[in-house]
């Protein structure tokens, strides 16, 4: 059961980033592509020759799988249409986020093994914004954790989603803080533009200028993976309604529908919020993330403060 | 008490009083005058919003008289004024060069766990959803007189005056379950006769220094010339 969610989960992402690309051209009154479009483009690269530099140690041409692998890992985490299955009992949010830092680590020294300035400007820039967002992401899930009193997303949503509907300012301060986040950490709009290549802007797709073929097939599928694994954060810990607590066909049906229907909404959110935002100065990206830093601060104390018995 | 067994209304009444203190804190940190103003509403909305809640759930119809009327003053009219004011002044781009940021939010966190001390004691008589309502007003409005202070622009200041208005009022919200609709009306009244003689003062002010930066008011006319 557990397998197959993290099959699902990325079986499922292409489709999220095709779905918020379709939203992104419907706004801005272009043709889209087609919603598989991100899987055919999968299909293409993996099928293509990847031609490695020159100078490329094996650092290079291992990063793209350790890059997906523990990506996946952390995928296999976050429960996406079921709580209480065994792969979420074995870590927690911390690991979680080490997952995804081990990813980013690879990355950046495939950016910078290759010895090009684009890569090693991206993975400079990379290294500074994700430096600056993990403690404001770990601020935000912390409010989850001092609520529920564990570290572990599953029973930690399980809690959540057995309390009924309670207003917490806490949670509020936190769904802020971990949008924030997830536009910084995903390399989306006000940070980093996916879908440029011009030298000056660009972040995530500095580091991976020298891929091609099948390794910028899993790359590009593992950052997929991530917008879709903060997407499912977001709606699961705050909207957890839906998820299945039992192992049953119905109960599983039902909870795919509910993260369908959550991540299609969060993706028109941020396509929206994608073409009403122009991109910031890299300079202002500290601002930008000490604001969500603050946020998930406030959440914190608010947590202590406002709703801690006395 | 946790907050689980609050009934809704203390528990929406808590989120709001945050959300009340975090756009104080966006104001105070606001450089540009067009957002602050934009901040300024949106507080004006979350007060709107609690006087509607109010009168729900504690059945008070003349509430929702109060929450029209804070609609259309705080969120609505005196935004749109102080916006036209800026726009006419052309002063949208000008970034307000608070010298020392940090220091500033030091300052108003602060004053938060100040309002925080100085309430404590009423703990002991009221709920801790009072005390907790209370602090956040009280810190609202130290912060709109922080805010006065630290900045220069006369539209500043008028902002930082009104939302001291709203720590009070919505400190009255919370309190008293709804004040008699004789004080309400003439607070509504007494916020929009403040309005208008703002107005006149920028006016007054512009025709005489020709901007709306205050610290030009402390020099001589004829030394700048």
């Amino acid at each position: 059961m557990a397998i197959v969610q993290t099959l699902l989960f990325a079986a499922l992402a292409p489709l999220l980033a095709g779905w918020l690309k379709w939203c992104k051209c419907f706004l801005q009154n272009r043709r889209a592509p087609s919603l598989f479009q991100s899987y055919r483009d999968l299909i293409k690269l993996t099928r293509k020759q990847p031609v490695v530099a020159e100078h490329a140690s094996w650092v290079f041409t291992r990063a793209p799988y350790i890059i997906f692998s523990a990506t996946v890992l952390a995928a296999s985490v976050v429960p996406l249409i079921a709580v209480n299955l065994p792969t979420s009992a074995i870590a927690d949010v911390i690991v979680l986020v080490g997952f995804l830092g081990s990813a980013r680590f690879f990355l950046a020294l495939a950016g910078l093994d290759i010895g090009t300035a684009f890569g090693g400007m991206g993975s400079s820039r990379e290294m500074t914004v994700s430096s600056l967002a993990e403690p404001a992401m770990l601020m935000a899930v912390f409010t989850l954790s001092m609520t529920a009193s564990t570290t572990n997303l599953s029973v930690g949503i399980t809690h959540v989603l057995n309390e009924g509907l309670v207003l917490r300012p806490s949670f509020v301060f936190a769904l802020f803080a971990l949008i924030l986040v997830a536009v910084a950490e995903t390399g989306r709009i006000p940070i980093d533009n996916p879908t440029t290549h011009l030298e000056l802007t660009m972040i995530h797709e500095a580091m991976i200028l020298e891929y091609s073929g099948r390794h910028l097939a899993l790359i590009e599928w593992a950052s997929q993976l991530k917008l879709m694994l903060y997407g499912v954060l977001i709606a699961n810990i705050f909207f957890p309604w839906g998820i299945a607590e039992t192992i049953s066909l119905q109960s599983l049906l039902s909870g795919l529908l509910a993260i369908v229907g959550k991540l299609a909404v969060l993706a028109i959110v941020l396509a929206i919020s994608e073409t009403l935002v122009a991109k910031m100065r890299l300079f202002r990206v500290q601002e930008y993330l000490s604001f969500a830093y603050l946020l998930g601060l406030l959440g914190m104390l608010s947590h202590i403060i406002l709703e801690a018995s006395r | 008490m946790n907050i689980e067994q609050q009934d809704f209304y203390t528990q929406a009444i808590l989120s709001l009083a945050a959300l009340v203190g975090l756009t104080s804190f966006l104001m105070l940190g606001q450089g540009r005058l067009l957002r602050l103003i934009f901040v300024f509403a949106l507080q004006g909305s979350l007060l709107t919003l609690t006087t509607t809640l109010a009168g729900y759930s504690l059945n008070n119809p003349h509430l929702y008289i109060s929450a029209v009327l804070t609609l259309m003053l705080k969120v609505i009219f005196i935004p749109w004024m102080l916006r036209r004011e800026v726009i006419q002044m052309n002063a949208q781009r000008d970034i307000e060069s608070t010298k020392n940021k940090s220091l500033l939010m030091m300052g108003g966190a602060g004053l938060m766990v100040f309002s925080y001390y100085v309430l404590h004691p009423i703990v002991q008589t009221t709920s801790p959803v009072m005390l907790n309502a209370l602090a956040v007003s009280l810190s609202v409005v130290l912060l709109g007189m922080l805010l006065m202070i630290t900045h220069r622009q006369a539209v500043a200041h008028v902002v930082g005056f009104m939302s001291i208005e709203n720590g009070l009022f919505f400190a009255a919200i919370v309190a008293t379950n709804g004040m008699p609709m004789v004080v309400e009306l003439g607070v509504a009244f007494d916020v929009l006769v403040a309005a208008v003689l703002f107005g006149i003062f920028f006016l007054h002010i512009r025709s005489s220094i020709d901007s709306l930066d205050v610290d030009r008011l402390n020099r001589l006319k004829e030394v700048d010339k």
